[in-house]
């Protein structure tokens, strides 16, 4: 009997999250679920910076603040460059040993508004992790167009309409931009597998100098969806191929997460999403669905992922 | 130790004495030798800084921003465009009350884009909770920088400071200026402790979203530390003089005001050619002084009213222009005596805008034609043709 029974690993002890509970986010927020998990695998010896943007807002309304980190946001665009200065004060202080710093942002704040500061700070190597929360649109100001938002996507400044599918530009390549810049270590990574999320972020935290992770963070409210799916439709863009989950050092892709298995059609990730519906209305819509199939087929064949 | 050195050598060397362990700074004329002055010391291994090159005057504010929010002591250096494009970032720190120094060397604002000197890029930050002081000449930039921080640093004020220094005039000018030394400046100006920082031992959220139940309570804070700075710069100043004979002013200063009826403001190295021109009037027998406006921000105007109790007129000379409004400094000072018991005239002149020469003459001929009587908006020596002046 003794022999057959699987040993148990014993279960971690319950501890408070450095990003408590209480907070504002909407139910089923992705982000702040990313968030959580990032910050618990960074643990408490860890200063963090942040964009303006629903992150920042659901977690610091005065005088509340759910982080038990020191924790610092400015302004929209410059939480890399405030990181980069939160580097060099801590290594001219002689203090930055065994201190991470992550800089945050959404997808407005890192590859658009952001970018510039944030290509400084990568260029310049400082010893920061930047995690860029991806939920594809500027939630915090309801709903507008990212340069991360994906081709044909409904957002409130880029409607669809009679004359319109919406969004009309691809999504920008953040990460290959990001791994241009030959940093030690830039990743995908998303809500739906917590723990390849949170293993990445220890990888990042061990080299010395910048990182990066392209956190895909879905949003019950601006993709429209049921607030208990955040988790199925965050795998189901990895599994589509629409987020591939790629690793790069120094600029070579290192890794991927195959989908070879589990790989699916784009229309099963798409007809969740309210921010989609569109498309499943005409017989016009349809046939932008195979345009979004081929996206998802090209990525599927640049990184390999079958 | 006297020495010939340009104006931002005065800068950077006085800068390296204050030991700054950040610095982030992006170039812009006129304030590149300042910034490549100090980064020479960091290569040569004079200066023990990080000294960070950014893609940006915005990523240059952000960085010194970070650095002030961790404790460590932290300098930036821009302009124009340049402080333009950091004034997002300016309000910020302020907002977050993070000390730091940042040297302006003034020049104007484009369209069209001018390389020259005159005001009107720090006057857009006015509201901004910067402390805005003025320089003079060479001799007071190297004194003035450790002044810079120990104002900033105080407890009691704890918000940035910038020194302003006309581009060109005072950056690339060679004056003899009196050295200060290490010891000097470690003894005047202790290391930094921040009131607040971050830091994992004692985590605290910098940066929170205010509603509207306490948005104004903080900025009700910034003005009374305003207030509380007033003294505090007097003070140091004070401290200064007592230490190296040295005075430039605290808030003003004065030149031959003591029985004067008319007083000539501006600020900056105009102070220089005002004086002069005050030694040629006293010589004719004008009883006239000048008025050195040194801290723009906090605006002091206690102080103004009380050197001018027995002033019969201001006669400023602007660097800049409120488009829609009127020349600035003239317009803060007239609104300094309104209703007051002594209600001095005022007139205001504008000169100098984008480099455009100052000749004293030019001072002395507004100075007969303003007496006693007030003007406003003169744009002086400029080209009448060329702008069909109604
Ligand atoms: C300079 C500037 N421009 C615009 C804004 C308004 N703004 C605040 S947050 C935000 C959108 C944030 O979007 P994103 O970065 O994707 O973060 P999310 O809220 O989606 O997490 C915008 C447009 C601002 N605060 N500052
Ligand atoms: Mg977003």
């Amino acid at each position: 009997m003794a022999e057959t029974t699987k040993k148990r690993k014993p279960k971690p002890p319950v501890t408070e999250s450095l990003l408590t509970s209480g907070h504002r986010a909407c139910a089923g927020c992705g982000e702040s679920l990313g968030a959580k998990l990032v910050i618990d695998a960074a643990g408490p010896n860890t200063i963090v910076t942040t964009c303006t943007g629903c992150l920042e807002v659901f977690s610091t309304p005065y005088p509340e603040s759910a982080w038990r980190v020191p924790w610092i946001h400015s302004l929209f665009e410059n939480s890399s460059a405030v990181a980069a200065g939160v580097e060099a004060g801590l290594k001219a202080l002689g203090k930055k040993e065994g201190i991470n710093v992550i800089a945050q942002g959404g997808d407005g704040g890192t590859a658009d508004i952001g970018i510039g500061c944030l290509s400084g700070m990568l260029e310049r190597n400082h010893e920061v992790l930047y995690v860029c929360y991806d939920n594809e649109a500027y939630m915090n100001t309801g709903v507008q167009r990212s340069g991360l938002t994906p081709f044909d996507t409904h957002t409130t400044t880029s409607p669809s309409g009679k004359k319109s599918f919406g969004n009309q530009h691809p999504k920008k390549p953040l990460l290959e931009i990001v791994a241009a810049h030959n940093i030690p270590y830039a990743t995908s990574a998303t809500v739906g597998y917590p723990a390849d999320l949170q293993l990445k972020v220890k990888k990042a935290l061990k080299e010395k100098g910048a990182t990066f992770i392209h956190l895909h963070v879905p949003c019950p409210l601006g993709w429209v969806y049921n607030t208990e799916l955040t988790i199925e439709i965050a795998r189901l863009a990895v599994q589509t191929g629409l987020f591939p989950l790629v690793e790069f050092k120094w600029g070579k892709v290192t890794r991927v997460r195959k989908i070879t298995r589990e790989r699916k059609p784009v229309e099963e990730y798409l007809k969740h999403q309210g921010r989609y519906r569109h498309l499943f209305a005409s017989e016009e819509g349809k046939k932008e669905i195979k345009k979004i199939q081929a996206i998802a087929d090209a990525n599927i064949e640049k990184y390999g992922l079958v | 130790m006297r020495k010939l050195i340009e104006g931002s050598m005065a800068v950077s060397e006085s800068v390296r004495l204050c030991r700054p362990h950040v610095i982030a700074a992006y170039p812009i004329t006129p304030q590149t030798h300042i910034v490549e002055f100090l980064s020479q010391m960091v290569a040569d291994g004079d200066l023990k800084s990080e000294f960070i090159n950014v893609e940006s005057e915005f990523g240059a504010a952000s960085v010194v921003l970070g650095a002030s929010a961790v404790g460590a002591r932290a300098y930036s250096a821009t302009t124009s465009q340049g402080l333009l494009l950091m004034s997002e970032v300016i309000y910020n720190i302020a907002g977050m009350r993070l000390p730091l120094v940042i040297t302006i060397a003034n020049r104007s604002v484009s369209a069209p884009i001018s390389i020259w000197n005159d005001h009107s890029d720090v006057v857009v930050l006015r509201d901004s909770g910067l402390i805005t002081l003025f320089a003079e000449n060479a001799q007071e930039l190297m004194d003035i920088h450790p002044q810079a921080y120990k104002i900033a640093e105080n407890p009691e004020v704890s918000l940035p400071v910038s020194v302003n220094m006309d581009g060109f005039i005072l950056t690339h000018a060679f004056e003899p200026v009196e050295m200060l030394d290490q010891k000097f400046v470690d003894e005047f100006l202790p290391p930094f402790e921040p009131v607040h920082k971050l830091d994992v031992e004692n985590p605290i959220t910098m940066g929170l979203l205010a509603e509207p139940t306490w948005y104004m309570e903080t900025r009700y804070k910034l003005k009374e530390t305003m207030e509380d700075a007033i003294p505090i710069i007097e003070n140091v100043a004070e401290e200064f003089k007592e230490k190296t004979g040295r005075w430039f002013g605290g808030l003003i200063d004065t030149y031959r005001m003591e029985d004067a009826e008319i007083a000539i403001v501006g600020m900056g190295s105009l102070i220089g050619t005002l004086k002069d021109v005050v030694d040629t009037l006293r010589a004719k027998g004008e009883k006239v002084g000048v008025l050195k406006i040194r801290s723009f921000r906090p605006f002091p105007k206690e102080k103004i009213r009380e050197i001018c109790s027995e002033i019969n007129q201001l006669v400023v000379f602007d660097k800049s222009y409120s488009l829609g409004l009127g020349t600035i400094l003239q317009e803060e000072l007239r609104a300094c005596f309104y209703r007051q018991k002594h209600q001095p005239l005022v007139s205001g002149f504008v000169v100098g805008l984008g480099g455009r020469d100052i000749p004293p003459q030019s001072i002395i001929d507004c100075y007969n034609e303003t007496k006693g009587k007030e003007i406003l908006d003169e744009f002086v020596d400029i080209n009448e043709e060329a702008v069909g002046r109604r």
